[in-house]
């Protein structure tokens, strides 16, 4: 197979078969340099981002939507094209007809559709709703029928958190780069022989792989009319940088027209756009400002993807992200970094546009990538404070070198592995329960079982740890097959067919599940150890609150005493989840990494034995609970850091705020011979770490 | 042996280069007027640590620490100089950069025993923060109630000794941010062939709520931090004295 568009590139595997990673691998450039090359944005960017603004500001005006379908049904060809400016556009695609105009998406669950418009002051059409409730069911419809009892009552009493049981699960990240590199004819020739050499005995699972590969060459096909609509024949391989850019971006719009996912990110692209570019610089095809215009132009697309969401699920994200993740940089296994100038490009777009939450910018972060780089990269988080960090020594050891991050800190090979997201228990109710047998310390329900409850006044480490040891292993019973139902349904009525056709046919399933509350239980544990908790008593003898004398260690402060438990919830938790069957093979893993719904958890969950009050938010992912981290950031991480990275596969997350004047000095040191460093490198720290440089919150 | 400790903190990065884990003794002669520890001002109080422990919380996570290292603030760290000698002899055996954030005010020739424990330490010190709040000894004395001889001379010490040195200010507005005051600071701390920095420090209020807590009046009350300007202001005013005095 050769292509007269591959011409210039070194060959290899991926000429063979659809091998991106191979592609990358023979043909990419790392970038030693600095930033110097860097372009800025030309009149044409600066025109068409003021007509950003503008409509953003329009947007906030009309209370947060500008304009919504509530009658066309979103699929890859459902809208014709839209545009800003079409002169001005070098990259185009909106997932609608026009930008800031929602899609309506009711595949997830016609009710969130509707609320979504009502909401939003729109309403749903009739019709719409009549097809959705009667004729055609959606994926929120079959997981109620399928739940039990018991999985109704965790889900209410929240000790079960937001699951993507009425919504999107997303966080699949499609191989968008195929679509650039090989064309979508090549694409559809290759799933037409998966197709061909399923197992031919018709169990249930080849029944649905040969559905499944049936949808996915019919979204590859959609996807080449999708981009026929906007003038682009997609069939062959891009021939220079600013196909490869249009093409590529042609295959996440599909994706985002189809589904509204809980995260929709992007991949790895910049370093694999990179090769296009240097290609076209040698040859003389485009500028350096050429190319940057492109860039501006593609991250300014990613930055209007938008959703139809209800006030709820903005509640639980706090806000209403798409989590477009990028990952740039990383190492690769051969041991040459991975940063090219394409990296800086997509980096330099915070300061071209300024600075934006989305698309999610993420470093791979490695003590092997260069200097110039890591200098590059703190500059721009100081002034923009919109990069994100991530530890790629630690994820390429599983992972490789070709894996991106979904949502914040998901990390899967890109077009090999996908995931089933799965939220999160909540783990301080489940101690709750372990203390009140089974009764949900808000609603005086019994939610889990019967078991006995703890009766002293004061609470009994031994006692408490062995109750607290079966609740787990019940509440991860529920929960397992909670997310078995969920994803049976999603594939069946909500299937990602385009996300999936651009993956290889034997895809690695990660079954996702996820920990709230982790420092709570970490804390409540250690004082139920080292201090006196006493209970507190309702009328009928359920224990509403704790009283806690002495002190006590608290997690966040690199104290081995309390860190210890941390990790043994975490490992122990984990090997409760991998008793359960799961859903297509599902490897399970687990995260802990709540950004921002801690908010809505805590709200939930009455007080702990760590003194933490009824409804009091917990702490973000693994961090430490609020201001009981004493000793300073390191020591906070060192002990985020001791966390089994190996059982937390999903990622852990750490947010931390700072304010840029505390990173370092900004003063000139004139003599010269001492460095005021602003490396922020967090190579010890031994899981990917959230390090945002924030100076407007907390 | 062991220090008396305000507290630690393990992400220092604004007290010497690098990240550094930070030790704030306990204990301080000074009463600066916009002091914002003045929870650290009684000596012999507070939690007490080995230099040992020191050694082996840094080591523990020494690789958040690979371009920066030990200091030790306050209070006042030279009040504890014994403890001080201990600490940096372990933490230079270890390889780790060593670092005095100090006013000076302990500095006293006369007293032979301290001076020998100084000269000592000043082997395993890899850099001295020293922080002069006024080049002028009346202002000094009605800022800081103590003359600043003894700071002054420190200095001198330090040069003759050797020892990397960055000089600290505080832009107190209305006490130290007069244009001849800062010349003759620059032209002072520019005759010091061991200066390597200059730090500029904006005064801030944040430590007004520790003097309510701590049932103390504040003494700058209702006194503003001054704008970046100022403070880039007054730093050119110290470089300038720092030129004439090279020239």
């Amino acid at each position: 197979m050769d292509f007269e568009n591959w011409k210039g590139f070194e060959g290899g595997t991926w000429k063979k078969e659809i091998n991106v990673r191979s592609f990358i691998k023979h043909n990419f450039k790392p970038y030693d340099g600095d930033e110097s090359f860097l372009e800025g944005p030309t009149q044409d960017t600066v025109d068409l981002w003021e007509q950003v603004l503008d409509l953003t500001k329009q947007e906030r005006e009309a209370g947060g939507v500008l304009d919504m379908d509530t009658k066309t049904i979103s699929t890859i060809t459902s809208h014709a094209p839209g545009y800003l400016n079409k002169d001005k556009e070098r990259i185009v695609g909106f997932q609608t007809d026009k930008p800031f105009k929602r899609a309506l998406m009711p595949y997830g669950g016609i009710r969130m559709a509707e609320k979504a418009c009502r909401d939003n002051g729109y309403e749903l059409d009739p019709e719409v709703k009549e097809f959705f409730t009667t004729h055609r069911k959606t994926h929120n419809a079959g997981v109620f029928d399928a739940y039990t009892p018991e999985m109704r009552a965790c889900r209410s009493s929240h000790i079960i958190t937001g699951l993507p049981d009425a919504y999107g699960r997303g966080r699949i990240i499609g191989d968008y780069r195929r679509v650039a590199l090989y064309g979508i004819d090549r694409l559809i020739e290759d799933k037409l022989e998966q197709k061909e050499t399923t197992r031919s005995a018709m169990y249930s699972h080849i029944i649905q792989e040969r559905e499944e590969l049936s949808e996915q060459i019919r979204a590859l096909q959609e996807l080449k009319q999708m981009a026929l609509s906007y003038g682009y024949d997609i069939s062959l391989p891009a021939k220079d940088t600013k196909e490869a850019i249009q093409w590529l971006y042609f295959g996440y719009l599909a994706a985002v027209k189809e589904q509204n996912g809980a995260a929709m990110s992007l991949g790895r692209t910049s370093t694999f756009l990179d090769i296009f570019a240097e290609r076209d610089l040698k040859n003389g095809v485009y500028t350096e400002k050429e190319i940057q215009e492109m860039v501006d132009h593609f991250i300014m697309k990613l930055r209007l993807v938008k959703f139809a969401r209800t006030p709820e699920y903005n509640q639980l994200f706090s806000g209403d992200p798409q989590w477009v993740t990028e990952s740039i940089g990383g190492v690769a296994i051969d041991g040459r970094h991975m940063v090219t100038k394409m990296s800086y490009r997509y980096l330099h777009t915070l300061e071209n546009l300024g600075a934006a939450p989305e698309p999610n910018l993420t470093v791979l972060w490695s003590v092997r990538l260069p200097e110039n780089f890591k200098r590059f990269c703190a500059r721009i988080s100081i002034e923009t404070s919109s990069v994100q960090y991530e530890n790629d020594d630690l994820m390429r050891f599983t992972h490789g070198d070709d894996y991106a991050i979904a949502c914040c800190v998901s990390s899967m090979v890109v077009g090999k592995e996908m995931q089933f997201f799965g939220a999160r228990a909540n783990l301080a109710k489940c101690l709750l329960y372990a203390i009140n047998g089974g009764v949900d310390e808000i609603s005086g329900k019994q939610i889990g079982p019967e078991y006995r409850p703890i009766t002293s006044e004061y609470l009994d480490y031994d006692e408490v740890m062995k109750r607290f040891e079966d609740m787990m292993q019940w509440l991860a019973g529920v929960y397992v097959n909670t997310l078995n139902i969920i994803h049976y349904m999603h594939d069946k009525y909500c299937y990602e067919k385009l996300q999936m056709a651009l993956h290889d046919k034997k895809v690695t399933r990660w079954f996702a599940t996820g920990i709230a509350g982790l420092s709570v239980v970490a804390d409540s544990l250690s004082a139920i150890k080292y201090a006196k908790v006493k209970t507190i008593r309702d009328e009928n003898g359920i224990v509403v609150d704790y009283e806690v004398e002495g002190d006590f260690p608290k997690y966040g402060n690199d104290d081995d005493r309390v860190d210890k438990i941390a990790y043994d919830i975490v490992h122990r938790f984990m090997a409760h989840i991998k008793k359960n069957h799961t859903y297509r093979d599902g490897i399970p893993t687990t995260s802990i990494l709540t950004i921002t719904s801690n908010v809505v958890y805590g709200k939930n969950t009455g007080a702990t034995p760590d003194g933490r009050k009824r409804g009091e938010a917990f702490a973000p992912g693994a961090n430490p609970m609020h201001r009981r981290d004493t000793h300073g950031a390191v020591a906070s991480l060192a002990s985020v850091a001791k966390l089994p990275f190996i059982d937390a596969q999903d990622g852990i997350s750490n947010t931390f705020s700072i304010i840029p004047g505390a990173l370092g000095k900004d003063d000139r040191i004139f003599a010269g011979d001492i460095e005021v460093d602003l490396d922020c490198s967090n190579g010890a720290c031994g899981t990917p770490t959230l390090f945002e440089g924030l100076d407007t919150e907390e | 042996m062991t220090g008396y400790i305000h507290s630690k903190e393990s992400f220092g990065t604004v007290d010497g280069p690098g990240i550094r884990y930070v030790l704030f003794m306990q204990g301080c002669p000074m009463r600066c007027l916009y002091c914002h520890n003045p929870d650290t001002w009684d000596i012999g109080k507070g939690e007490t640590i080995t230099p040992d422990e020191v050694i082996v919380e840094f080591n523990k996570n020494r690789s958040f620490y690979s371009k920066g290292g030990i200091t030790v603030s306050g209070g006042e760290p030279l009040l504890q100089v014994d403890f001080l000698l201990e600490l940096f002899k372990k933490a230079k055996a270890e390889n780790i950069h060593t670092c005095i954030d100090t006013s000076g005010i302990t500095y006293n020739p006369e007293n032979k025993d301290y001076t020998a424990s100084l000269n000592e330490l000043m082997q395993y010190t890899d850099l001295v923060m020293l922080d002069i709040k006024h080049i002028r000894a009346d202002a000094h004395k009605s800022l800081t109630g103590k003359d600043n001889g003894r700071i002054l001379e420190f200095a001198k010490f330090l040069e003759e000794k050797n020892i990397p040195l960055w000089i600290r200010h505080v832009i107190v507005e209305g006490y130290t941010d007069k244009q001849e005051d800062l010349i003759a600071l620059g032209e002072f701390i520019g005759r010091l062939k061991n200066l390597k920095a200059l730090d500029v420090i904006p005064y801030h209020n944040m430590g007004e709520v520790k003097y309510k807590e701590l049932g103390l009046e504040y003494p700058l009350q209702g006194m503003n931090a001054p704008s970046t300007k100022q403070v880039q202001e007054a730093k050119n005013y110290i470089l300038d004295g720092i030129k004439r005095a090279r020239n």
